[in-house]
């Protein structure tokens, strides 16, 4: 049983449940152990690049801190949660300033330097149970399905500080999909902005950028759009072009848990 | 008022690494509403041009997707930039950009929780 914090995430409480009631089936049936945090706020959706800007960092410092303290990594399956933690623990690693004025805020014995791991649930898939166990565990293939990976800013920006994956050609949710039995349609507009927050301010900007992704995965012929990012699905869905999943449905699906986890 | 120095600080970023080719702005996916382009708001900072910068369109248009960051030839980071004019013009009281009483009208039945809170820390303080 490999074990894990979990951060769920203010959105995934809420407008997307669904992104994580089928993570946690899907973990749970590849013997993937997801502890919530017993307690954790909100990550503040964006990370801010400004070296002096820690009160905004602070909630995802404490959620780093109590996975250290469990002595396990930290998973998240949100887009916008992974890149926040993400960006925040590789500061504290890198920034021994802005360690210390953190150590302040929190009144921290030891300043925390970034020891924990942060890493999103298709990493875990990928590195640690792997894709082949993912196919090995795969009862209803997704065969014949034409779906159309759509990785958004978050998952893979800055590329050297998430290392997630390589930020110009993204192979991750491709290899899923392969290993659930679906044909994954690669678009050029997967890596590219769906318009973001900025939906809140101008939907009509937002919507063009969100068609324009949509309208290229359409004409390479894909079927489905899947995210992991719920306002990147926000947006997609908007366009009405095609339907728009979570990634973690389509697993739970493939993986024949979609039922249980609707009704658990 | 921050000047060029605050500015510099605060997003770590060396303007005069620039070399004006322009990528920052071709791969910007809001280029098109800015009225001052990604690789000339680099040009801009270098030549301490805070107050037009304070003014301008670009701050609140940025969609922080990094694309800029990631495809600069010459690690420039530009919207390290834009994210430090934008932070300098909120903080000052009166300062936000969006208040939390315009949301009532935006907000429909599925906008997610993470939309509304990357605004605000985005456009208010």
């Amino acid at each position: 049983m490999l074990t894990y914090s979990y951060y769920p995430g203010c959105t995934l409480r809420t407008k997307a449940k669904e992104l994580d009631a089928y993570a946690r089936a899907s973990a749970a049936a590849l013997g993937v152990e997801l502890v919530e945090l017993p307690e954790w706020q909100c990550c503040g959706g964006v990370y801010s690049s400004a070296g002096n800007e820690p009160v905004t960092k602070l909630a995802a410092v404490r959620a780093l801190i109590a996975a250290r303290d469990a002595g396990t990594p930290l998973v998240t399956v949100c887009s916008a949660c992974y890149n926040v933690l993400a960006q925040v623990n590789h500061e504290l690693r890198t920034n021994p300033a802005f360690a210390a004025k953190v150590a302040q805020y929190l009144e921290l014995a030891a300043p925390y330097t970034g020891e924990t791991e942060v890493l999103h649930l298709l990493q875990v898939l990928r590195d640690h149970v792997g894709f082949e166990a993912v196919r090995a565990a795969v009862k209803h293939p997704l065969t014949d399905r034409r779906i159309a990976p759509y990785y958004g800013c978050l998952l893979l920006r800055p590329g050297k500080v998430l290392q997630f994956d390589d930020p110009e050609n993204p192979q991750t949710l491709e290899a899923l999909l392969t290993a659930l039995g679906a044909t994954p349609v690669i678009t050029a507009e997967r890596n590219e902005c769906c318009g973001g927050y900025r939906v809140v301010e101008d939907a009509s900007f937002a919507g063009q950028r969100s068609d324009a992704i949509a309208a290229s995965a359409a004409d390479f012929g894909a079927e489905l759009l899947i995210t992991a990012c719920p306002l990147c699905r926000y947006n997609l869905q908007k366009t009405g072009r095609l339907p728009v999943v979570y990634f973690t449905e389509l697993l739970a699906e493939a993986l024949g848990v979609k039922e249980a986890a609707q009704h658990g | 008022m921050a000047d060029t120095t605050e500015i510099l600080r605060m997003s770590g970023v060396d303007p005069r690494k620039c070399m004006r080719c322009g990528k920052c702005t071709a791969t910007c996916p809001s280029y098109n509403e800015m009225d001052i382009p990604p690789h000339r708001f680099v040009y801009l900072v270098e030549q301490g041009r805070v107050e037009t910068l304070l003014s301008c369109r670009t701050i609140w248009k940025c969609l922080s997707c990094f694309a800029c960051v990631e495809r600069c030839p010459r690690g420039v980071e530009p919207a390290k930039l834009i994210e430090a004019l934008r932070l300098t013009k909120l903080r000052p009281q009166g300062g936000d950009h969006l208040q939390p009483a315009q949301l009532a009208d935006i907000e429909d039945d599925d906008l997610p929780q993470q939309a509304l809170v990357s605004a605000l820390r985005k456009f208010s303080k």
